[in-house]
C-alpha cells in the first residue's frame, strides 16, 4: 500500500517529534563515508565491465555552422580504434533540469565552439584519445555571429516581470537611494567528478552506468534522446562526484555511449576531460543586474528595482532567475523586477548551485550595504527594518522564517558591534581589515517524491528510492528518518539510492531532496507502523518504537517476533499542494565576514566568516553544516576567484581547466562558523524541513563584497573582486 | 597522446639524443603531450641517472644536481639556511604533489600557461611558428608587459628559476657529443622576438645536468608572490629580492621578477640604482618606475604595471624593516 | 610494454602501452578505482597516491616509470572496519561530501604528516628552519594541492587537526 500525501494543509502536528529513537537531526556519520575514505565507493568510471571500448568525444571548433569530419577513413584506420561516430542524436548540450526529454539534438550542426560532434571509440583510452585528437573538421563556419549579452537584443521573460506602484518617482522622492548597475561572471560547477557514462546493451534494454543527480528525469531524457520506451533504461548512479547542477539533465557522453555501445555490441565508457567538461556542461550565465533601492529618512524601502540580463543559446528555456529572492525578502510599495536574455553562441546555460539566489542575492546584499552607508544605519538594522509581514506582491503570508533571528544570532556570534566603522580605519601592517556583512534568502520547493520501506522479519529496515547522494548527506538522513519512526538504531537501517528501478525520488537539485525524500520515507514508515498496530491492536498514538522494540500500553514485543517472519513493506508518496501557493516558502540566513586586503597588491584574503541559517527541521546537523560550509566556499569562489572568460571573437573558453579556472583552494577558506537555528516548518512537508543544500551560497559573496568595502572604500560593482579591479583605488595609487 | 618509444637513459650520453624527448619529472611535459601540445616520437626517462645530489663546490657554493626534486631542494637545511629566497620560490609553486616529482632541471623548461598555447584549435605562434598569435588581441590576463614581441606576448610561469635568477646561478648543459658549457640562469630564458617556439638556450640533445648557486650571499631573502588564489596558482607577478642593508643604505640589491616577461627579469641598472642609497618609498618608486619605463599592457594585463610596482615598493620596503634589524 | 608495478605490498605485471599513466594504469588495467581522475592534468590533486611514502599526481607520471618503486593507494592505507587514523577522522568530522576528492585528500594528508614530521617548511612557515607546528594555516597551504569542490576545507582541516593532537 502506499501512503500519499499532497501537501495541501500544514503539518501541525509534529510526528518527528514525537518519536522516540532520538536519530533526527543527530550529528551522525555518513554511513557511507567508509566507503568513500576508502576508495571502495563506485563511482560512474568505475564498473569494470568485462570487454569496455573506451570512447572520446570530439568537439567542434566552430562557434556555429555545418562540421564535417575531413578524414573519418584515416581515423578510423588508426590503431586500436573500432568506430568515429556522429549521429542526429547527439545532444548538443546537457539537458536542463527536470526537463524529463531530450535537450536538443543536432548531430553536426554547430552552435558554440566544443559541442561535442563525434565519438572516437577505441580498443584502449590511450588510443581513443590519440584518434580523438586527430580528427580535422572542415566544416563551414558561419559569420557574423553574437558572442557578447550586452551587444544584443535581449528577450525579455514575461513571466518574470512585476511593474507594481511606482519605482521612478519613488526614486526621485526618496530620502537615501541607489542606484547601480553590477555585473557577475559566469560560474563552472566543476564537481569533481567529470561526466562520464558506461553505456551496455542487453538486447534491447540499455544499463547506462552515469554520474547523474535525478535519474526519473535521466530516464526520460536518455529514452526520448535514443528513440526508445522508459521501460528499456535503468540508470545507475550509486555514488555521485559532485553535481552543483551540472549532472541535473542527460549529457553528450551517456548518448554517444549508448549509441556506440549499441553499434559495438559492447560495453562504451565515455569519460569527459575536464576540458569538455568546461567546453560542453551546462555554465551559469553572467549576469549584468540594475539595482534601485528607494528608501525614506528612517531606511524603510519604498521601492526596489532589480532588473537583469542574462544570456543563454539560442532554443534552451533556462534563464538564470536572478531577481528570485527579490520577489520577497524586503518591502517596498514600488516594485519593479525583470529578467531578459540574449541569445548568444556561447557554452549554453543552466542551473548552477543556487540557480538566481548565487548570484542576485550578493548583488542585492550589496545594494543593501551601500544604502545602509548612504542612511548611516547598521547593516543589520537596516535589515531588520525592512522585513515585509506579507509577501509584498502576491499577499499571502510567509510560511516560517528565522531572518531576525540569523541576523542577531550572526551579529551576536561574529562580534558585530566591534567591527570596522570606517573604510581604511583598520589596518594591520600591509592589511586592510574590513568587516561586512549580507542577509540569505533562497525559495524553498518540494517535489513529487517516492520511496519503499521495508522492514525485514530480522528487524532490520532497508530504505529503496532512485534519489541520489551527490555529497549532500541522503544516506544517512534517509536512514535517519527511517530509524527515529521505526524505532532502529541506526545500524540496523540501510538506505540503498541511485538505481532507477527504486521507486522514483525528486532527485538532488532545487535543495529539494532531503525534504521531499525524507517526506517519502516518512509517509513509507508511517505505512509500517500501521501495520504494526494492526498486529499489536492498538491506536498508533499509543505506540511507542525505540531500540527494535514495540511497546503499546504496557505490552512490549521485540520487532522480531513481532513480525513472526514477515517483511513490512511501505510505500510512501509525496506531492507538493496548496500550501506550496498559500504561503511563501523560503530559508532565510546571515552572514557575517572578515576580511584582510593587502594595500600594496589587492589580495584578499577572508580571515573569518559566520553563516546562521534557518531551514525548518535539520535531519542531521553534521552533513547540513557542511551544505553550509559548502555553501559558503562558493560563495567566497564568487567573490573573489571564479570567472569563466570568453574569447570574444569566438565565445570559446578560454581558461577551460582547473589551473585557470579558479575554485578556491583550502588556504581561501578559513575555519567557517555555522549555526543551524532551531526550525519548525509545517507548511513546507510533513517532517517541517525544508532545503539547505544552496542556500549557504545564497548572499555569501555579497558579505565578502561589503567587507572589502569596509576595508578599502573601493566598491567593486563586477564580481569575482580580483584584485586588478582594486589596485587602481587603493592608498598610494 | 602519440604513441612513442620509451626508453631509459643509463648514463647521461643516452639521454643526448637530438630526435627525442627527455622525461624527468614529468609534471609539465605530460601535461603537454596529453593534449599533443608535445608529440615527441622518443622519450628518454632520466631518472635513473646520478643527478640527484646536492653538492658543495669547491667555490663554497651548492651544485644541485638536475635530478634533485623540487622538494628535496627546498627542504635540504642548506638551501633553507643559506639561499631562503630560493625555498621561498619552490614552495610557493604548484602544490606539495608537483614538487616531489617536478626536478630542478625540468622545472627550468617549464613552459608558459597562455590559453592559446594551450588550445591546440587556436593558432599560437610557440606552439605552431607562423600560425598568429591570438592572445595579443584575447583574453591576455596572465602575460607579458615587459620584452613580449608582435610574435608572441607569453609569460615564464615559473618561481624557482626567479629565484636562481635572483642568486646568479648558473646552468650546467651537456651536449650530444659530450661537451659541458655553463648557462647564466638569467641567461636561460629567452626572449620571445621571431622565434616564439624557443622557450630557452637549449638545443635538441642538450641536457641539464645541474644548477650551480654561488657562494652564500647573505642578506635578507624574500620572494612574494601574487596570484589570484591565496595558493597553487601561477604568479601574476611574483618579486625574488636578496638584499643587504649596512649603515642605513642598500649595499647589495639583487631583484628578480616573474609573471612580467618570457623570462625571469632582472633589470641591473635598477639595482645599480638602489645600491648604496636609502631605503625609502621615493627611492622605491624611482626603482619602479625605472624597471617599468618600457612595459606595455594589451588590456587585460595592464594591471601588472602597477601592480610589478606596487609589489616591488612592498618587497623592498618589508627588505630595508628586516634589513634594519638584521 | 611490460612493468612490475608494486602496489600497495602485491606485485602486479602491468602489461599496457607506454602513454598509460599511473592513473590509467590503477584505474583501467588493475581495479584500484580509489585513485579518481578529476583533471588528468595535475591541477585537483583528486589522484594522489604515495611512491615511496611522497605524494604524488598519479596522473602526471607513467606506469612504466614506476618499476620498481613501492607506491600506495587509498586502498592500501585501510578498509572499512578497519581505517586509517586519517581516514576515521575524515569519516568522525565530515572532511568530505561528494566523496571524489576524498582518497586524495587523505593519500596527501597522510604523506604531508610525514613531511612535517621531517621538518619540511611550507610556503607559510614564518621560519625556513624551524620545525613547523601545524596548525590550520600551515595544514591549508600544505593541503591546497587537493582541490575539493564541495567546499569540505573547513572540516578536512579539523579532521587533519585531530590526527596531529594524536601524534603529538
Amino acid at each position: 500500500m502506499t501512503n500519499s500525501l499532497t501537501m495541501d494543509t500544514p503539518a501541525e502536528r509534529r510526528r518527528l517529534d514525537e518519536m522516540h529513537q532520538g536519530l533526527v537531526g543527530e550529528p551522525l556519520d555518513r554511513p557511507d563515508g567508509p566507503l568513500k575514505v576508502s576508495g571502495r565507493a563506485t563511482y560512474a568510471h568505475e564498473w569494470n565491465l568485462e570487454d569496455t571500448a573506451y570512447g572520446v568525444l570530439v568537439r567542434a571548433t566552430i562557434a556555429k555552422g555545418k562540421a564535417a569530419i575531413a578524414n573519418r577513413a584515416e581515423i578510423e584506420a588508426m590503431d586500436g580504434v573500432l568506430t568515429v561516430l556522429t549521429d542526429n542524436r547527439f545532444l548538443r548540450n546537457p539537458a536542463q533540469g527536470t526537463a524529463g526529454e531530450a535537450p536538443v539534438q543536432s548531430g553536426l550542426d554547430v552552435e558554440y565552439f566544443g559541442q561535442p560532434v563525434a565519438l572516437v571509440v577505441a580498443e584502449t583510452f590511450e588510443q581513443a584519445r590519440h584518434a580523438a585528437q586527430a580528427v580535422i573538421f572542415d566544416g563551414e563556419a558561419e559569420a557574423d555571429v553574437p558572442f557578447d549579452p550586452e551587444a544584443v537584443d535581449p528577450e525579455e521573460q514575461e513571466d518574470e516581470t512585476v511593474d507594481q506602484g511606482d519605482l521612478d518617482a519613488a526614486m526621485r522622492e526618496a530620502a537615501h537611494s541607489i542606484d547601480a548597475v553590477y555585473r557577475t561572471a559566469g560560474h563552472a560547477a566543476a564537481a569533481m567528478e567529470p561526466h562520464c557514462s558506461i553505456a551496455s546493451w542487453d538486447g534491447d534494454e540499455l544499463t547506462l552506468r552515469g554520474s547523474y543527480q535525478m535519474l526519473k528525469y535521466n530516464v526520460a531524457e536518455l529514452a526520448d534522446a535514443l528513440g526508445i520506451d522508459e521501460d528499456k533504461v535503468r540508470i545507475l548512479s550509486p555514488f555521485v562526484g559532485g553535481g552543483f547542477g551540472s549532472k541535473l539533465g542527460i549529457s553528450p557522453e551517456a548518448v554517444s555511449a549508448a549509441i556506440a555501445a549499441k553499434a559495438l555490441g559492447r560495453p562504451v565508457v565515455v569519460n569527459m576531460a575536464r576540458q569538455q567538461v568546461f567546453d560542453a556542461i551546462l555554465r551559469r550565465s553572467e549576469t549584468r543586474q540594475h539595482v534601485r533601492l528607494a528608501a525614506d529618512e528612517d531606511g524603510r524601502l519604498t521601492g526596489i528595482g532589480h532588473e537583469a540580463l542574462v544570456s543563454n543559446a539560442p532554443g534552451e528555456e533556462f534563464a538564470e532567475p536572478v531577481t528570485q529572492s527579490t520577489h520577497f525578502l524586503y518591502a517596498g510599495e514600488s516594485r519593479k523586477l525583470g529578467l531578459s536574455i540574449a541569445r548568444i553562441h556561447r557554452t549554453p546555460a543552466g542551473s548552477v548551485r543556487a540557480p538566481g539566489e548565487a548570484v542576485g542575492m550578493p548583488v542585492l546584499e550589496c545594494a543593501m550595504d551601500e544604502l545602509a552607508e548612504a542612511a548611516a544605519i547598521d547593516p543589520v538594522e537596516l535589515r531588520k527594518r525592512n522585513i515585509p509581514e506579507r509577501h509584498p506582491e502576491e499577499d499571502i503570508p510567509f510560511s516560517s522564517r528565522k531572518y531576525v533571528e540569523a541576523l542577531d544570532e550572526g551579529a551576536r556570534r561574529f562580534g558585530w558591534d566591534k567591527r570596522n566603522r570606517h573604510p581604511g580605519g583598520l589596518v594591520e601592517g600591509e592589511w586592510l581589515i574590513g568587516h561586512g556583512m549580507a542577509g540569505a534568502s533562497r525559495v524553498n520547493m518540494l517535489n513529487a517524491a517516492e520511496a519503499r520501506v521495508t522492514l525485514s522479519a530480522d528487524g532490520h529496515a532497508t530504505v529503496e528510492t532512485d534519489m541520489t547522494d551527490i555529497g549532500t548527506g541522503t544516506y544517512a538522513i534517509l536512514s535517519q528518518v527511517a530509524g527515529e519512526m521505526l524505532g532502529l538504531p541506526i545500524d540496523k537501517v540501510e538506505t540503498k539510492l541511485g538505481d532507477s528501478s527504486f521507486p522514483k525520488g525528486p532527485g538532488s537539485g532545487g535543495s529539494w531532496g532531503a525534504s521531499s525524500s525524507g517526506s517519502a520515507v516518512f509517509l513509507a514508515c508511517e505505512e509500517i507502523r500501521k501495520a504494526i498496530c494492526e498486529r499489536l491492536d492498538c491506536e498508533e498514538s499509543d505506540l511507542t518504537l525505540k531500540d527494535g522494540t514495540a511497546t503499546a500500553g504496557n505490552r512490549s514485543l521485540p520487532l522480531a517476533d513481532l513480525l513472526g517472519g514477515d517483511d513490512l513493506v511501505g510505500e510512501g508518496k509525496i506531492e507538493p499542494g496548496k500550501t506550496g501557493e498559500e504561503c511563501a516558502q523560503a530559508t532565510y540566513g546571515a552572514y557575517f565576514c572578515e576580511v584582510a586586503v593587502n594595500r600594496y597588491t589587492g589580495e584578499t584574503r577572508v580571515r573569518r566568516m559566520t553563516g546562521v541559517f534557518g531551514a525548518g527541521r535539520i535531519l542531521n546537523r553534521k552533513t547540513a553544516t557542511s551544505q553550509c560550509l559548502g555553501g559558503i566556499t562558493w560563495g567566497i569562489g564568487m567573490a573573489l576567484t571564479e570567472e569563466l572568460v570568453h574569447d570574444p571573437r569566438d565565445g570559446h573558453i578560454v581558461n577551460r581547466d582547473l589551473a585557470e579556472y579558479h575554485v578556491p583552494v583550502n588556504l581561501d577558506v578559513p575555519q567557517i562558523d555555522i549555526v543551524l537555528l532551531d526550525e519548525r516548518d509545517d507548511a513546507a512537508s510533513p517532517i517541517q524541513a525544508k532545503g539547505i543544500g544552496e542556500l549557504g551560497l545564497c548572499g555569501a559573496a555579497g558579505a565578502v563584497a561589503n567587507a572589502i568595502y569596509n576595508a578599502t572604500g573601493i566598491r567593486v560593482r563586477n564580481f569575482p573582486i580580483t584584485l586588478d579591479k582594486l589596485i587602481g583605488e587603493l592608498p598610494g595609487s | 597522446m602519440k604513441p612513442f618509444d620509451y626508453r631509459r637513459a643509463e648514463s647521461p650520453s643516452d639521454a643526448t639524443d637530438a630526435g627525442a624527448r627527455i622525461i624527468a619529472g614529468g609534471t609539465n611535459l605530460l601535461d603537454l603531450m596529453k593534449l599533443e601540445i608535445e608529440r615527441p616520437d622518443t622519450l628518454i626517462d632520466i631518472n635513473r641517472l646520478d643527478l640527484k645530489a646536492i653538492e658543495e663546490t669547491e667555490e663554497g657554493g651548492l651544485r644541485i644536481g638536475a635530478l634533485v626534486t623540487n622538494s628535496d631542494c627546498a627542504a635540504d637545511p642548506r638551501i633553507r639556511r643559506d639561499y631562503g629566497v630560493l625555498a621561498r620560490a619552490i614552495l610557493a609553486g604548484a602544490s606539495g604533489q608537483l614538487r616531489n616529482k617536478a626536478t630542478t632541471g625540468g622545472n627550468l623548461c617549464q613552459r608558459t600557461r597562455c590559453g592559446y598555447f594551450y588550445d591546440t584549435a587556436m593558432p599560437c605562434n610557440k606552439r605552431d611558428p607562423g600560425s598568429g598569435c591570438q592572445a595579443k588581441d584575447g583574453f591576455n590576463r596572465i602575460h607579458a608587459v615587459l620584452g613580449a614581441s608582435e610574435a608572441c606576448i607569453a609569460t615564464y610561469p615559473g618561481d624557482m628559476a626567479v629565484a636562481m635568477t635572483a642568486l646568479d646561478a648558473t646552468v650546467e648543459i651537456e651536449s650530444k657529443g659530450g661537451e659541458t658549457r655553463i648557462v647564466p640562469v638569467a641567461d636561460f630564458h629567452r626572449l620571445p622576438g621571431d622565434t616564439p617556439e624557443r622557450d630557452n638556450v637549449l638545443d635538441p640533445g642538450d641536457l641539464i645536468t645541474a644548477v650551480t648557486l654561488p657562494p652564500p650571499p647573505g642578506g635578507v631573502h624574500l620572494y612574494r608572490k601574487v596570484r589570484d588564489r591565496a595558493s597553487y596558482a601561477f604568479a601574476l607577478v611574483s618579486v625574488a629580492a636578496v638584499v643587504t642593508i649596512a649603515d642605513g643604505r642598500f649595499e647589495r640589491v639583487a631583484l628578480a621578477f616573474g609573471g612580467l616577461a618570457h623570462k625571469p627579469w632582472r633589470d641591473p641598472r635598477v639595482e645599480e640604482l638602489l645600491t648604496g642609497e636609502e631605503p625609502g618609498p621615493a627611492l622605491f618608486d624611482e626603482a619602479a618606475e625605472m624597471l617599468l619605463a618600457d612595459a606595455e599592457g594589451h588590456g587585460h594585463n595592464d594591471f601588472k604595471i602597477p601592480l610589478a610596482w606596487r609589489t616591488l615598493r612592498a618587497v623592498l620596503t618589508e627588505a630595508s624593516e628586516r634589513g634594519d634589524t638584521a | 610494454m611490460e612493468t612490475r608495478l608494486s602496489i600497495n605490498g602485491d606485485t602486479h605485471m602491468l602489461d599496457a602501452d607506454p602513454r598509460t599513466t599511473l592513473l590509467d594504469a590503477l584505474r583501467n588495467h588493475l581495479g584500484l578505482t580509489g585513485s579518481k581522475k578529476g583533471c588528468d592534468h595535475g591541477q585537483c590533486g583528486a589522484c594522489t597516491v604515495l611512491i615511496d611514502g611522497r605524494r604524488i599526481n598519479s596522473c602526471l607520471t607513467l606506469a612504466c616509470m614506476h618499476d620498481g618503486q613501492e607506491i600506495t593507494t587509498i586502498e592500501g592505507l585501510g578498509e572499512p572496519g578497519n581505517l586509517s587514523p586519517l581516514q576515521a577522522a575524515f569519516v568522525r568530522h565530515d572532511g568530505y561530501q561528494c566523496g571524489y576528492c576524498t582518497p586524495g585528500q587523505i593519500c596527501s594528508a597522510t604523506a604531508m604528516l610525514k613531511e612535517a614530521e621531517q621538518g619540511w617548511p611550507s610556503y607559510v612557515s614564518d621560519d625556513l628552519d624551524g620545525a613547523p607546528a601545524l596548525d590550520g594555516e600551515e595544514i591549508s597551504e600544505r593541503m591546497s594541492g587537493n582541490l575539493c569542490r564541495c567546499g569540505a576545507y573547513s572540516n578536512i582541516v579539523d579532521a587533519i587537526t585531530q590526527v596531529v593532537g594524536e601524534r603529538a
